[in-house]
């Protein structure tokens, strides 16, 4: 369902910044996989789902999802097939807005947004179901600002915002990671919920090794703006730790420096 | 120092307040609802003195003036729109170059850097010669102005409209097209303050080149003296705005008591800068000062 064929992007390029962020990125999902992401800083996760996301022009290659070639779209426009949740809780909500408004802004993803009313009584009822299956206490707050809400919160109403119109594709970005590990585990078991119950296809990125292997069917590890490792079905569900820094080495051959994944 | 005198000037601060009150609940959806520093209303505000002036000296029916000091500004939106959207320049640099080329635009319009009209001979729906009159038209403008709003900002687009001055990310990642709201946004501004000047020249029977001169700091200090002395009254979007105009009506109101007390109508350029410098600082120095009250990131107060 999704395509990444050849993806090429260099930030600052001619500078002395320049960074090759992503150097040959090839993929291809079936319907229904949750893939988790993992690799060290710099590794070109967050930037291949920007890449999808359309944040930026790549430099070569294509995305393809359901076979439309959205190389080219503009990111609001890809925005009709993505749910996208972020790493800063800050970045997937607006904050002076109410929650039902912004369940709301999110319901429309991908339509066109007319001079009709922007909430309606029924979605109102809705939003109250839904919220009520998050367990945080958010269904009788519809009208409170979202800036009043804590990070957690906020990142669990960005999930449900994602997926509130359901998209071809949910992108992940870290988006545990600003979290205390309790909020963390939380979020990642609604993210789970979410994705089972609407047999969604989603790519999260991860910096934590264990939930990379917990979550999912599949994972992928990068290195160096390419895909390094791709395992999938019986091999990933008996999948370790071990296992996985021992194949970094073999197919990067450099021992895996990044603390936070193996503290985590 | 006659204290009658004062009273006197005050019903005229009244209608003056209520006049750049429109202009003023413009200054609001860009400053505040966009998060954008749009400096084009000084331009844009004297295209519409002018566009409704010259409009109605040529014989036209004052309602069509208006609707043309509006369509004017709007114009005018667009264009710094488009420098910032289109051709990525600076928000605040964007509306300094309109305005800076409206200047020129206005002098075309008019033909000279002022034109009289006389509500003897002309039928000016608003004039300073009769107060009572003028604050009572300002006045349905600024509620039928706040009504619109109250509709619009509810809508879809409104609410995406918000959006996108609130969390430009989240607003593109929900399928926004934020720099379509960015142009409706200032377009919808400017049409309001080019009305405003079409009001404002009637009010003072003519369109001058430099009536805008400083427009965008009483528009400021409209919004910002608003939204200090009404904050803790005024939560809701429609109440918000008619504190917009209650500020724009307190600002006239301190310069009529600054002018009793003596200052020469020169003075008021700087007494104004260091009003809305000093209520432009207050949410500042509060948030300095008050440490136990930690807001966290993200947030503007809106």
């Amino acid at each position: 369902m999704l395509e990444l064929k050849n993806i090429y992007k260099t930030f600052n390029p001619g500078s002395v910044n320049e960074k090759r962020a992503l150097n040959g990125v090839n993929l291809t999902l079936e319907d229904g996989d949750f893939v988790t992401i993992i690799g060290g800083n710099g590794a070109g996760k967050s930037t291949m789902l920007n890449a999808i996301a359309g944040t930026w022009p790549i430099d070569s290659g294509s995305v393809i999802i359901d076979g439309m070639d959205i190389t080219k779209l503009p990111e609001h426009k890809r925005a009709a097939y993505l749910g996208r949740v972020f790493q800063d809780p800050m970045n997937g909500t607006a904050a002076d807005m109410e929650i039902e408004e912004n369940l709301a802004v999110a319901k429309r993803r991908g339509q066109t947004r007319t001079l009709r009313w922007g909430i309606t009584k029924k979605e109102r009822e809705e939003y109250v179901e839904l919220l009520k299956v998050l367990d945080l206490g958010l269904e009788t707050r519809l009208r409170a600002k979202v800036g009043l809400l804590s990070g957690g919160q906020r990142q669990a109403l960005t999930l449900l915002m994602a997926t509130l119109k359901k998209p071809k594709l949910l992108l992940l970005d870290e988006h545990t990671a600003a979290l205390d590990p309790k909020t963390a585990a939380k979020v990642l078991e609604i993210s789970d919920k979410i994705i089972a119950e609407n047999n969604l296809t989603a790519l999260m990125v991860t910096h934590n090794m264990k939930d990379a292997i917990a979550h999912g069917n599949r994972l992928i590890m990068m290195w160096d703006g390419k895909i390094i490792l791709d395992i999938k079905g019986e091999e990933k569900k008996n999948l370790t730790v071990d296992d996985l820094l021992q194949q970094f080495t073999i197919a990067s051959g450099k021992e895996f420096a990044n603390d936070r994944a193996l503290l985590g | 120092m006659n204290i009658m005198a004062l009273f006197n000037a005050l019903p005229g601060s009244v209608a003056q307040g209520l006049i750049w009150g429109v202009m003023a609940i413009g200054v609001y959806i860009t400053f505040k609802i966009l998060d954008f520093a749009d400096l084009t209303v000084d331009g844009s505000i004297t295209t519409g003195g002018a566009v409704a002036v010259m409009m109605m000296l040529s014989g036209q029916n004052v309602y069509v003036a208006l609707i043309a000091a509006t369509v004017a500004g709007m114009l005018a939106g667009m264009v710094t729109g488009l420098f910032h959207v289109a051709l990525g320049i600076p928000g605040i640099l964007a509306g300094i170059l309109t305005q800076l080329g409206l200047y020129s635009i206005n002098m075309r319009i008019m033909g000279k850097s002022n034109q009289a009209i006389s509500v003897d001979n002309y039928d000016l729906i608003l004039s300073l010669r009769d107060i009572p009159r003028a604050i009572i038209i300002s006045a349905i403008f600024c509620v039928a102005l706040i009504v619109f709003l109250y509709w619009f900002f509810g809508t879809e687009m409104g609410r995406g409209f918000r959006a996108t001055g609130n969390n430009e990310k989240m607003a593109r990642a929900q399928g926004i097209n934020t720099n379509h709201m960015k142009i409706i946004g200032l377009m919808l501004s400017n049409g309001l303050v080019g009305l405003a000047g079409g009001l404002y020249a009637q009010y003072q029977g003519n369109a001058d080149v430099n009536m805008g001169r400083g427009a965008i700091v009483i528009g400021l200090a409209a919004v910002i003296i608003g939204g200090v002395v009404f904050e803790k009254v005024f939560h809701n979007f429609a109440l918000r705005l008619v504190g917009v105009v209650g500020g724009a009506i307190l600002y006239f109101v301190v310069i009529a008591v600054v002018l009793w007390l003596g200052l020469e109508t020169t003075d008021m350029k700087l007494i104004s800068s260091l009003i809305v410098a000093l209520f432009l600082a207050v949410p500042h120095l509060k948030g300095k000062y008050a440490a136990s009250h930690v807001k966290r990131g993200g947030g503007k107060n809106a």
